[in-house]
């Protein structure tokens, strides 16, 4: 089965967003990157199924060059290939690249062999824009399952669990398809020291992806009105357990 | 004339509340535009959901019947919409922000090739197109954007606009239509539900006990089990919690987990990350426990209890049990 993971490099903001002077974005000078936990999932998913059925794996994703850095992550947990769209213009609307990642796809899979199954997140950390993958779906013409918690392949098909607040919903599709998952598909894996440093010296294809305009610009970011209140203490240690059961009371839990 | 066009989600229960609020952001929008405010619903409106549609200002609704309303086919329920999109032509189209509404705006957007603002809180008609501010890292953020595009295809942020019926209201028109689904666009169709196992959902729970990295172990939750049960509520988790396996996923409170509006989140040992901050923001009442009274959580509670959480909540469990027997 030959598997692809779009991934997407985001800083990791702790307990405070800090914007940049000119607020269009977030101050990074102090924060690491990572990706989304639904795009963690999505790169451990491929990395088992490739251990599972054989096949290959290729993990891509359009950013700036040190973006590089999160393509050498998902190698490290046992993605073969990388592929880096690269470009300098942080200003990427989803549907420009969604357009982008299409492009990609189809110079990739003339130059290999056809995807059988494309993984997404079902939105990215930063921006949640919730449409990437369905668009590269839809323009691949290819079926797509979002919100998937579980996926099995069954006699080449996909057998895929979307979570939904009821239950969950079962949904079975030929390849090649396309997956928007979730965090709780499995439990990523912690790179191996040999993984990390295969990864380190593994060569990334670089594509330069078309820009598209139209869409979203953003102007600014701001944080949203909040109503500061002040913390009550109830206590220290021990003691605090009659407080804290009267708040029981009032609240109506007992 | 229709200005603006609204995917209405519709169940037994009536109109979801998210398609409320997703009506009532878009009646504002649509007041300054040419044209009245339609809906559209894939599968039949009862009686009583077409009379909130109406109140909440709706003047006409399309219901799309057949086929492909017996199970949920995004891309099939997407390919309806567009049909309909190309014949009224409308300024705006919007849904919730929920996971269907955002599934299915995703597709109309992808199939017309036209852009998708997502997770709105706010929408005007702009110079040339449309200015929005829509909600950003699991709604910690907010952005100011322009949206280059003639139409504005949307989603409505769920709990950001409170659904209010409208000033006045007429007469809903509705029309019934026949739709058969393209075979290719059935191809991801939900075959098979499965409903979750009995018990309090974290989602509903009135009161919920969360755990994070200072709970230490998968045993050591036993006590915030314990709590949960006493109070009749459910145990949740920070990431660190469910990566460590100390718990399943489906407990993660969270940005990539589920968003909790319980009376009362009690979370115990964990540090309040934005990202956990986002899926616990909506609860009525916050209770911190954490050894470390500067922990960003503390600040952000309303009550905090500073101290070890395997010392506290024994106390706490003690004394629920006391007062339920006394
Ligand atoms: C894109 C993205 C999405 C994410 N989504 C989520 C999400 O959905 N949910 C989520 O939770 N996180 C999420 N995270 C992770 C998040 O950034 C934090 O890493 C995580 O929430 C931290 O968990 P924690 O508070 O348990 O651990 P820590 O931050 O390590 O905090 C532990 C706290 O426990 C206190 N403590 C330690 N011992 C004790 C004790 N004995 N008694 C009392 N207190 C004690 C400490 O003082 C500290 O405050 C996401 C991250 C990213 C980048
Ligand atoms: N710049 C990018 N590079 C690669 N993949 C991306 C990029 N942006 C988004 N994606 C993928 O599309 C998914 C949905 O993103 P979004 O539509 O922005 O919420 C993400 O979880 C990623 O899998």
């Amino acid at each position: 089965m030959h598997v692809l993971v779009c991934i997407k490099r985001v800083p990791a903001p702790g307990a405070r967003i800090v914007l940049t002077e000119d607020q269009t974005a977030i101050d990074t000078r102090h924060l690491g990157f990572t990706v989304s936990p639904h795009e963690e999932c999505a790169v451990e998913e491929a990395v088992q199924i490739n251990e599972r059925l054989g096949g290959s794996t290729t993990v891509l994703t359009l950013g700036p060059p040190e973006a590089q850095e999160q393509l050498r992550t998902a190698m490290s947990m046992g993605i073969q290939r990388g592929v880096l769209l690269q470009t300098d213009n942080p200003g990427w609307d989803p549907r420009a690249t969604a357009t982008a990642i299409t492009e990609a796809v189809r110079q990739i899979e003339s130059q290999h062999q056809p995807f059988d199954l494309i993984l997404f997140g079902t939105e990215s950390a930063d921006a949640g824009n919730y449409q990437v993958g369905i668009r590269v779906a839809q323009a691949l013409n290819r079926p797509i399952v979002s919100g998937v918690k579980q996926l099995s392949i069954e006699d080449g098909e996909i057998v895929m669990h979307r979570a939904v607040e009821s239950g969950f919903e079962l949904c079975r599709v030929a390849t090649p398809a396309v997956a928007a998952v979730m965090e709780g598909l499995n439990l990523p894996r912690y790179p191996s020291m040999r993984g990390r440093l295969a990864a380190k010296n593994a060569t990334i294809d670089i594509i330069e992806p078309q820009p598209r305009s139209g869409g979203l610009i953003t102007r600014r970011l701001h944080h949203p009105p909040q109503q500061q209140s002040e913390t009550v203490v109830l206590g220290t240690g021990s003691e605090a357990a009659t407080a804290v059961v009267d708040l029981f009371e009032r609240v109506g839990l007992l | 004339m229709t200005a603006t066009l609204v995917i209405v989600e519709v169940t037994d229960a009536g109109v979801a509340k998210s398609s409320l609020e997703a009506i009532t952001f878009t009646r504002t929008v649509t007041e300054g535009l040419d044209g009245v405010l339609s809906a559209v619903s894939i599968g039949a409106v009862p009686a009583a959901a077409r009379d909130a549609l109406a109140s909440f200002g709706v003047t006409s609704l399309v219901e799309l019947v057949g086929d492909i309303a017996d199970t949920y086919a995004p891309a099939a329920w997407a390919a309806a919409v567009v049909t309909l999109i190309h014949e009224l032509q409308p300024q705006v189209v919007a849904g919730a922000g929920s996971q269907r509404g955002s599934e299915i705006l995703a597709h109309v957007a992808a199939i017309m090739d036209e852009p998708l603002a997502a997770q709105c809180v706010a929408l005007e008609a702009g110079d040339g197109g449309w200015d929005l501010t829509r909600i950003r890292w699991g709604g910690v953020l907010f952005e100011d954007a322009y949206f280059d595009a003639e139409r504005a295809i949307v989603t409505v942020a769920p709990h950001h606009t409170a659904a209010a019926s409208a000033a006045s209201s007429g007469q809903l028109q509705v029309d019934t239509r026949h739709v058969v689904a393209d075979p290719d666009d059935l191809t991801a169709t939900v075959q098979e539900t499965r409903q979750r196992d009995g018990g309090v959902s974290l989602a509903t729970a009135a009161v919920v006990i969360a755990g994070g990295r200072g709970v230490g172990s998968a045993e050591g939750f036993a006590e915030l089990e314990e709590l949960a049960g006493l109070l009749g509520g459910a145990v949740g988790c920070s990431r660190v919690a469910t990566n460590n396996g100390w718990r399943s996923h489906n407990d993660q409170v969270g940005q990539t987990g589920t968003r909790v509006a319980p009376d009362l989140y009690v979370a115990c040992g964990i540090s309040g990350a934005t990202q956990h901050w986002v899926g616990c923001m909506s609860a009525k009442q916050i209770l911190a426990i954490n050894t470390d009274n500067e922990a960003p959580l503390v600040a952000k509670a309303d009550y905090a209890v500073i101290g070890d959480l395997h010392t506290v909540l024994p106390a706490i469990i003690e004394e629920v049990k006391a007062r339920k027997v006394g």
